[in-house]
């Protein structure tokens, strides 16, 4: 399934060009249209499709508040820039050095907010299990095998000290690395690309497991879905990846 | 060990009225400050900090920047909400603050109002973990400002808190989920002590009396 994580990067992207334009009018003009050049994409699964390991209201406010605050702020930031409201969103965050001091944090905080939880949505919604193919040989390879990435992705998420992400990263040759970032920051303000990433936001998790990140980052892998996860490697490896 | 959790000065369930449930405070108080004192704790030996107080702690780990970081993560948190705790009350808030708190808010902000505007714009602006506070600065005025994670104004050199409110989320999720300035407003309507405030004023801030 594509999800469609904002017009602009669809738009901008080679491979989601045609499908913009062919979508027919009628299905268009049913969404809302968005006071700015960036949408909410809609959960790609019901909010209580992670349960429980995520319990429903925990998505149901991640996504329709938190979520949707990014990206009513990402539009308000990029109201008088027209230039920049052009920019698909890995580009805006790869170029924040270009945006006008007035914006430029609004820009990294909210555009950093609305990649990241775009991401994330994507990603989860699935079965957990372990990756195969391709993915797990690199996994292998480069993180130590399945366990040991884990092991070492949960132990980066617990050492993040207030709010931020972990994520593993990916290059246009698919290596793969851990990494974590502050707040809303994402390797994408690098240029780089991201695989995978778990918010450790305590709002993440706070409704159901409280204090107890750790707890939260173990059950988190229960929802991985391992086939997004797979699409993901194979377009970063043929430069398609967006967000 | 050198570092130990305060009591709250209250019970666990004398702000649920008030818009802080009990579960939070259990929680904040005994799981998230237990944390920060007891990773604080284990830095003292390898971090060479026996014999310091916890302010000077805090100040010198701030003036190491990324590198006092480890240190300020912890020793920022324990003093922080050992403040924290000081300044709400099961009859905190409301608008009648001891005398000369009232009139230094008025000279320095123009009026209560506006104080508390400022100072739910700094807890609402600061992007992710972290804190608003009403500090004294050095040029003897009050100002507000607000830090990230667990920096606070003698971390950063801002100046001397006398009242602080947690805008990590752990502080609110519970009671008001996303909504960050609702708690906050909630906090200067309902919690803040202001006769703790006042005599932090007096006191020149306070003094958690807790070394290595």
């Amino acid at each position: 399934m594509t999800i469609a994580f904002d017009r602009r990067s669809l738009l901008r992207g080679a491979a989601g060009l045609a499908t913009a334009w062919a979508a027919p009018r009628a299905a268009r003009a049913q969404a809302a249209p968005p006071a700015g050049p960036f949408s909410l994409p809609p959960l790609p699964y019901p909010p209580s499709a992670n349960e429980p390991h995520i319990d429903t209201q925990t998505m149901e406010i991640h996504h329709g508040r938190h979520h949707a605050a990014y990206v009513s702020n990402l539009n308000a930031a990029l109201r008088d820039h027209a230039q920049l409201a052009r920019l698909p969103l890995p580009d805006l965050l790869a170029r924040l050095g270009e945006a006008p001091e007035a914006v430029r944090t609004a820009l990294r905080n909210n555009g950093g907010g609305h990649a990241n939880h775009s991401m994330f949505w994507e990603i989860m919604g699935g079965r957990g299990g372990a990756p195969s193919g391709e993915l797990a040989e690199a996994i292998q390879r480069d993180l130590g095998g399945f366990d040991r990435m884990k092991a070492d992705f949960n132990a980066a998420g617990l050492r993040v000290f207030g709010s931020g992400w972990v994520f593993v990263t990916v290059d246009r040759g698919g290596r793969l690395a851990i990494v974590t970032r502050p707040n809303q920051d994402t390797p994408l303000m690098e240029g780089g690309r991201v695989l995978m990433g778990n918010d450790v936001w305590e709002h993440a998790y706070y409704l159901k497991y409280q204090n107890r990140r750790a707890d939260y980052l173990a059950a988190w892998w229960n929802v991985v879905n391992w086939e997004k996860v797979a699409a993901r490697y194979a377009a970063a490896k043929a430069g398609t990846l967006g967000v | 060990m050198p570092f130990s959790l305060p009591s709250l000065p209250y019970s666990y369930n004398a702000l649920a009225a008030r818009g802080m449930c009990q579960e939070t405070l259990e929680l904040h108080h005994g799981k998230h400050h237990q944390a920060y004192v007891t990773a604080l704790n284990g830095l003292i030996e390898s971090k060479g900090l026996q014999g310091k107080t916890l302010e000077q702690i805090v100040a010198e780990a701030g003036r190491q920047g990324a590198d006092g970081l480890p240190v300020l993560n912890q020793a920022g948190q324990h003093w922080n909400h050992c403040l924290f705790w000081q300044v709400m009350s099961p009859d905190g808030g409301g608008d009648k603050l001891p005398g000369h708190l009232a009139s230094k808010i008025n000279q320095d902000f123009g009026g209560l109002a506006q104080f508390k505007e400022a100072f739910k714009q700094a807890g609402v602006t600061q992007f992710g973990s972290g804190w608003a506070w009403l500090i004294v600065a050095p040029d003897g005025k009050l100002r507000v400002t607000k830090t990230p994670n667990g920096a606070n104004p003698i971390s950063t050199g801002e100046g001397t808190p006398i009242l602080g409110c947690d805008v990590w989320e752990h502080s609110y999720y519970l009671d008001f989920r996303n909504r960050r300035p609702d708690y906050l407003q909630n906090f200067l309507d309902w919690l803040v002590n202001w006769e703790a405030v006042a005599t932090f004023l007096q006191q020149g801030g306070m003094k958690t009396g807790q070394s290595a």
